[in-house]
């Protein structure tokens, strides 16, 4: 049986903007990561540098950092040191780990200029554990770009939009 | 003011207490029975917090709050002066406001259109015969006021009880911390925008003890601890006369609060290598204008002192990395909501804002380095609790040998359980 290449595009890629199927690929592929704990190969995906952020429920999609109160907001070294924590015992929230679905769907290119394009998709999440299922669903924003060896995030904002993050406790694992 | 903790032997069912040990029912996390005593000896008589007075900057302003199980309105009316109403149409009950904020100079129920002046008075005009002429003499058609509302430093509290105590009795020895909060800012203090909206799937009351424990940090949040070394380029310089400082004081009437020393960075005022030799220097000019205003041990208090205070029963303010405002409410006794609001000194430089923001989320909320794991933990006591009949206690006696209970004792949580105690248990 041959091998599945994981990358997220091929490795010849020469640049210019990439397509929605590339682009659906690549997001699929970051779902499948997040699912099976690869939390290494996740990380991967982002260009050095990138931002990872979850605003509040309800929050507009421009919703800045800087001036209001968010769930998630890491440069790159807290993502980094995100990943690092979650493979901890440490983290006792997800140890024993949970079991999650990460389903994206809707992706459409909302913005491209160059090697660079803008995606919204919208996802639901289920996360199990300790006999517990929750669901979170919104959409996302990626800030992708057609590197020399693929593709990699600059940007990644999660809307959650739900009107208030009830009855869970925690977006522990990455939503 | 602040007094030493006494001990004063109790003997309920429920919370029992002698000289040197202090044990808890786990019946009271689990039973609809004790939820519905809280509910009318606590959450029907107590003053609770509604908000903060920067969240209604201006005449007309409203925000829609879910308080001790009520929904309200807390708003300000042409004129200037506060209210706060149930959010029910006197009609027939329709909610009259169902954004969650914003600005108006009368409300209008959905249903019928019924309306109402923003100081609550009915504004309608019927035809002439559809109603008796002294319809709404005695206020029938009027929105119902909560029956006390009252502020302190910026706070505003309701009671649901008409012959309540005073506020300021009730907040007792809190008075001076809510206070010490007020006074960051020269300018005065605000929310700042987003809500963290939350639950935990366990008893109000462990988040209570888990707000002002300072007991767990090192096992429960090692992660965070670790990234914290790492993150800050190293612990803060504690200032030599405030540095050993680590009480637990008891205030009065359930209140409690423990003071330490801060390990991290704090935007007013102590700095951290993260912040370089710039931030050095502008922590140092916020440090100044703190001593000018407030006086050298208040300013010292401000900038270098970690309080976690509870207001009993449910107003926890923790004025760390940076302030949280947060308060939670049982809906069922394995599950409470949670909210939870950062408060800031008005005028705050943008980067200081920044780092006060991160250090909040960093910490603290459901994408946090440390509140994931203490819902983890609050949720595995609950599960734990089934185990009750055989395993029926929960043990609150650290540090209840010392005169000067540390803030990694646990005599704030006693102070909270007498006070429990004596409303819900006592209360026959």
């Amino acid at each position: 049986m041959a091998t599945i290449e994981r990358a997220g595009a091929p490795a010849d890629r020469q640049g210019g903007t990439p397509t929605r199927s590339e682009i659906e690929d690549f997001l699929y592929l970051e779902a499948a990561l997040l699912d099976e704990w690869k939390l290494d190969e996740w990380l991967a995906l982002f260009a050095e540098g990138a931002t990872y952020d979850v605003p509040t429920t309800r929050a507009d999609d421009d919703a800045d950092s800087a001036d209001q109160l968010f769930l998630v907001a890491d440069d790159y070294a807290r993502l980094q040191h995100r990943v690092r924590r979650l493979k901890k015992p440490g983290a006792h929230s997800e140890w024993p780990r949970s079991r999650t679905a990460h389903s994206i769907s809707n992706v459409r290119i909302v913005e491209a200029e160059g090697d660079e394009v803008l995606v919204r998709s919208v996802f639901v999440t289920y996360r199990a554990k300790n006999d517990v299922t929750d669901c979170y669903f919104g959409h996302h924003f990626h800030r992708i770009r057609v590197q020399a060896d693929g593709l990699r995030i600059l940007s990644k904002r999660s809307m959650l939009d739900m009107s208030s993050l009830r009855p869970h406790g925690r977006v522990s694992i990455i939503v | 003011m602040a007094t030493a903790f006494e001990k004063h032997p109790t003997g309920t069912a429920w919370v029992v207490e002698d000289r040197d040990s202090f044990r808890v029912a786990r019946t009271t996390f689990t039973d609809q029975d004790v939820l519905e005593r809280e509910r009318a000896a606590i959450f029907d008589r107590c003053w609770l917090y509604i908000g903060h007075e920067s969240e209604l900057p201006n005449p007309n302003d409203f925000v829609r709050r879910a308080v001790g199980g009520r929904d309200l309105v807390f708003n300000r009316d042409r004129k200037g002066d506060y209210h706060a109403f149930f959010n029910s149409c006197p009609h027939r009950g329709a909610a009259v406001v169902r954004e969650d904020k914003g600005s108006a100079i009368s409300f209008k129920c959905f249903y019928h259109g019924w309306s109402f002046n923003n100081n609550g008075a009915f504004a309608t005009r019927f035809a002439a015969g559809t109603y008796p002429e002294d319809f709404n003499k005695d206020g029938c058609a009027n929105l119902v006021a909560v029956p006390r509302l009252a502020g302190y430093a910026g706070f505003w509290f309701v009671n649901f009880d008409a012959n309540a105590e005073s506020l300021e009795d009730y907040l007792a020895g809190a008075k001076d911390f809510l206070q010490v909060v007020a006074d960051h800012g020269a300018d005065g203090m605000e929310i700042v925008g987003g809500i963290q909206e939350y639950s935990v799937r366990a008893n109000w009351k462990l988040l209570v003890e888990n707000s002002f424990d300072g007991y767990h940090a090192h096992e429960t949040h090692s992660t965070y601890l670790e990234y914290l070394v790492d993150a800050i380029g190293g612990p803060a310089e504690l200032f030599p006369s405030r540095g050993n400082i680590s009480r637990a004081y008891d205030l009065g009437n359930g209140h409690a609060v423990i003071e330490g020393p801060a390990p991290w960075g704090r935007p007013v005022a102590q700095w951290i290598p993260a912040w370089g030799e710039d931030g050095r220097e502008e922590i140092a000019a916020i440090y100044a204008e703190l001593e000018k205003r407030l006086g050298k041990e208040r300013a010292e208090q401000v900038a270098y002192g970690n309080r976690n205070l509870l207001i009993f029963p449910n107003l926890v303010i923790n004025d760390i990395m940076a302030i949280t405002v947060r308060t939670f409410y049982p809906e069922q006794p394995d599950y409470m909501n949670v909210n939870s609001w950062a408060l800031a000194p008005k005028g705050e430089a943008r980067h200081f804002r920044k780092r006060r923001l991160d250090n909040f989320l960093e910490f603290l909320g459901p994408g946090g380095f440390a509140t994931p794991d203490d819902v983890e933990a609050l949720e595995s006591c609950q599960r734990s609790y089934r185990n009750r009949a055989a395993a029926g206690w929960n043990d609150i006696s650290r540090g209840m040998l010392r005169d000067e209970p540390l803030a990694d004792d646990e005599a704030q949580m006693r102070a909270f359980w007498r006070e429990w105690d004596r409303r819900v248990a006592k209360a026959g």
